[in-house]
């Protein structure tokens, strides 16, 4: 690598780096999203292969067609899906989006795996380690992510397990990490295909096993894990193929990843360990509900409603998922206008977790035009 | 070019605090786009797709290396779009 393209990924990586940090900010998020695709695209024009060879001065062969092809065909696809889904279908469309990173990451491995291992020089235990650890952890992604998807699409919502599955996952993951170990120091032998293809098989058949026991209201929590998990297979093949700026950009989504699952379960105040394996103990959230609620239900007409609000000083509203379901945020929206033209203060109370993820709620009344002001987290609200 | 395995691996562990500390303070009104953000910035898979496509010489390599391709050009293109979608949605209140 050239001293060039080691400074133009060092200003990549310091792109990435200030992207993500002001999209931890209401206020910059926006311009944070813009500088990090910036970056994307300086780094994807000045592409260059592991041999050092500039990728888009080799002569257009047949193969550029395809990348090109493919290309629009993934830009497509993209943009139809960012721009036609519906606010409250978000959680969704990240997971799908994910899932096709993660395969990519798996698929890249794979043919990198297999070009490798039959070249000349032989695969070193490294490379070999971090192809596999990347085809293992993105297909793990990929099918997982599927299944997270038609989850939170309504498909088979409720958790599903039967007895003996933590044993039964566990073996498959003993089985897939033999493999891995046989395929480390028998890249190219007589069974190395047919045992890549097994591994490769259960690897998807293991993020599908690993979903399905886990309820639909606790898909984000694990949206966020494969969404890190993705990271760290796209940096794994940045080890194999050599490309700093992919190991540097998948990093960074590992390890954030990680940090925002917990912060995720956190806000949930639920530990991880019982998000993911929580469906298999049965007394795993029922606490709260089995101690019974006491009080009386008092219902309201909505003129006593109203006349309690117009003289109000002070109103918190605090949204649940319904509202956003019912499409009220805008008519919650006018009512706000017309209470802060009255001199009522209002604000909104936002539980963490209220929507569909950590953020959801804010994200649906951003598109009422709720101005982000007046939306307040949990912690700020009660003094 | 054989990689400095040392220089990848110390490159790497300190991505790794650099991640950690860059969204050790965000607010949980930002976890969506957040995770929407960095979704995107992971679709870096999309150059790994293009670098085997462009080497492929077996038909197998390319078809799976196009299909790479096309999950990852989704991926990256979709997830920037998606993420400033969300974002150009939040406003300060106008005067």
């Amino acid at each position: 690598m050239n001293s060039t393209i080691a400074y133009i990924i060092i200003g990549v990586s310091v792109l990435f780096i200030i992207g993500i940090k002001l999209l931890a900010s209401p206020k910059t998020a926006r311009i944070g999203n813009l500088i990090a695709a910036a970056g994307m695209l300086i780094a994807l024009v000045s592409l260059h292969k592991p041999t050092g060879g500039y990728v888009w001065s080799q002569g257009w062969a047949f193969n550029y067609t395809l990348i090109a092809i493919g290309t629009v065909i993934g830009l497509a696809i993209g943009a139809i899906g960012a721009y036609s889904v519906k606010m409250t279908a978000m959680p969704q469309m990240v997971a799908m989006f994910n899932g096709l990173g993660g395969g990519a990451a798996a698929l890249v491995a794979s043919l990198e795996f297999e070009r490798v291992a039959h070249s000349n020089a032989g695969i070193t235990a490294f490379g070999a380690g971090s192809m596999l650890f990347a085809t293992l952890i993105g297909s793990l992604s990929f099918s997982g992510s599927i299944i997270a998807y038609l989850k939170l699409e309504g498909k088979f919502e409720k958790p599903m397990t039967f007895p003996g599955q933590n044993i039964l996952n566990g073996l498959i993951l003993l089985v897939i990490l033999g493999l891995c170990g046989f395929l480390t120091f028998n890249a190219s032998g007589g069974n190395a295909a047919t045992a890549f293809i097994v591994m490769f098989c259960l690897a998807l058949f293991f993020g599908v096993a690993m979903v399905m026991p886990i309820g639909g209201a606790d898909m984000p929590v694990v949206i966020s894990l494969l969404n890190s998990f993705t990271g760290l297979a796209v940096a794994a093949d940045g080890f194999a193929i050599d490309n700093l700026a992919m190991v540097v950009a998948g990093t960074l989504v590992g390890s954030s990843g990680t940090l925002l699952t917990l912060l995720m379960c956190k806000a949930m105040n639920r530990p991880v360990t019982n998000v993911l394996f929580g469906a298999f103990g049965s007394g795993g959230g029922g606490g709260a509900a089995a101690a019974g609620v006491v009080g009386t239900v008092k219902p309201i007409q909505a003129d006593e409603v109203a006349l309690l609000l117009a003289y109000a000083q002070r109103v918190v509203v605090v949204p649940g998922y319904g509202m956003a379901v019912a499409q009220a945020q805008h008519s919650v929206r006018e009512l706000t206008e017309e209470l802060g033209k009255r001199g009522v203060e209002v604000q909104f109370a936002i539980h963490p977790v209220a929507g569909r993820m950590p953020g959801h709620m804010n994200v649906l009344l951003a598109e009422a035009n709720v101005p982000y002001d007046q939306l307040i987290e949990m912690e700020q609200i009660n003094p | 070019m054989e990689p400095n395995i040392p220089d990848i691996i110390f490159i790497f562990v300190l991505a790794i605090f650099v991640g950690i500390e860059v969204i050790s303070k965000v607010p949980s009104m930002l976890h969506t786009p957040l995770m929407s953000g960095t979704n995107a910035i992971h679709g870096i898979i999309f150059f790994g797709g293009i670098l085997v496509l462009a080497d492929a010489t077996t038909l197998l390599a390319q078809v799976l290396g196009f299909v790479a391709v096309v999950f990852g050009s989704a991926n990256v293109f979709g997830g920037f779009m998606v993420t400033d979608r969300m974002l150009q949605m939040f406003k300060k209140k106008k005067k």
